[in-house]
């Protein structure tokens, strides 16, 4: 199977073989499954996947067996992006020296969880991004250490219940607002920053695409519910995403060559109350927290709206 | 030919008699086992009511619809189930916009 060429814009450019072998220990609804399938129907059979420790790390490979169809490389949580421009470079000096796959574009696709991008993995992912190795970095954010039972990441969001930010007198959850990665990777000036959503998968599928084609260093972040450590029902993975967007806490952006754009726009945003009230991680909030997190939104999107140039996320409307 | 193609071929013809390419195993179905074990709750597809949109083979996290072109009874694509590896989590059931798939209990001490 060969790389997506056409853009993906209905569910019928969708190609129908799978890359991604189903039977694997990943928990019932998990996203991070949807997002991998997706990703491996874009990127086909020529791409060499590095992966970073994380939830899909540990629950498709275990030893001796595997759910990927292609060539698989297991890294550390702090070395995935070095990894991964290591064999980059290996590709790029065969193909100098002894001029093996002349004609076939190989691509390394790097693949890791929130812990191994935004904490652990940062030092690495920015050598990568700064010496502009042809690598595409895909980020699968559940906004904690699911792994290894639901410790706060660097992603985690403000008010966040996990087992290191219990809710208790002196703590009520994460006290700190999630790290700004995109911006992170915007400083770098790679060619290609995306924020993508298992609930448009058209929308997810089109920057996969995008982001194999592009030469150079890409990066796409990608949301992805956690059934168990965000307490929700297993059923609910894809309606949590919507309403993630659909209140404003993800906007959808793209970022080609430092031109932002955003491609899912939201005419009317629903109140935050509406995706904080369904998830048991956020159950402990107050009326006074959640107009707290409400005002960090309307900041946020406001911002988003200025550097857009348009008013993509509209105002709040109660229904 | 280059030194290192080879010496990459004398090894593979050495473990590889047959002479394909490289000797490569590929990744088949269940590196977890039957992971129909795990359900609690199986999707049962009601043919009448569906409407052949494609949403449950699109959001399907375990990728087991497999979605039969003309198999319906109005002659649409209808999903089917692999109930071998299905874990039984209803993103299908949630996201079907005409309620043609519903979760049903399993029965205890089968499978």
């Amino acid at each position: 199977m060969e790389a997506l060429k056409k853009p993906v814009r209905t569910i019928w450019d969708i190609p129908r073989p799978e890359q991604f072998a189903p039977g694997h220990n990943m928990c019932q609804g998990c996203a991070a499954a949807l997002i991998m399938r997706m990703l491996m129907k874009v990127v086909g059979k020529d791409a060499i996947v590095v992966m970073g420790t994380g939830c899909v790390e540990v629950t498709t490979t275990p030893f001796p067996y595997t759910s990927w169809k292609n060539p698989w490389l297991h890294l550390a949580f702090e070395n995935t992006a070095a990894g991964a421009s290591g064999v980059e470079a290996a590709l790029k000096a065969l193909q100098r020296k002894y001029g093996v796959f002349k004609d076939r574009y190989i691509k390394v696709v790097a693949i890791a969880g929130d812990g191994g991008t935004f904490d652990i993995g940062l030092q690495s992912l920015s050598g990568m991004m700064e010496r502009g190795h042809d690598v595409m970095y895909v980020v699968y954010d559940n906004e904690a250490y699911m792994n290894t039972g639901i410790q706060r990441s660097g992603a985690t969001p403000l008010g966040a219940w996990t087992t290191t930010t219990p809710v208790g007198k002196r703590m009520r959850g994460e006290p700190r607002p999630k790290k700004d990665i995109i911006g992170i990777a915007l400083a770098h000036r790679i060619p290609y920053i995306a924020t993508a959503n298992p609930a448009y998968p058209t929308d997810m599928m089109e920057k996969f695409r995008k982001a194999y084609e592009t030469r150079g260093p890409s990066l796409v972040h990608v949301y992805s519910p956690c059934t168990p450590g965000w307490r929700i029902r297993n059923e609910h993975t894809i309606h949590v995403s919507r309403l993630a967007v659909q209140t404003g806490m993800w906007v959808q952006l793209e970022i080609e060559n430092g031109k932002p754009r955003v491609t899912v726009k939201v005419p009317k945003r629903k109140p935050v109350r509406e995706y904080l009230r369904i998830q048991g991680r956020f159950r402990h909030l107050t009326e006074e927290e959640i107009q707290k997190i409400q005002r960090m939104v309307d900041e946020y999107v406001e911002e988003i709206n200025r550097w857009v140039g348009e008013q993509a996320i509209g105002p709040v409307v109660e229904e | 030919m280059s030194g290192v193609e080879a010496a990459r071929r004398g090894l593979v013809a050495r473990i590889d008699p047959a002479g394909h390419p490289l000797p490569l195993s590929e990744a088949a179905p269940g590196s977890a086992g039957r992971t129909g074990f795990w359900r609690t709750h199986r999707p049962v597809l009601e043919p009448a009511r569906c409407v052949g949109c494609y949403l449950c083979w699109l959001y399907c996290p375990e990728d087991v619809i497999e979605m039969a072109e003309g198999a319906g009874p109005r002659g649409q694509a209808v999903p089917v189930i692999d109930y071998e590896y299905c874990k039984g989590c209803g993103v299908c059931v949630d996201v079907c916009p005409t309620r043609a798939l519903k979760l049903v209990e399993e029965p205890i001490g089968e499978g």
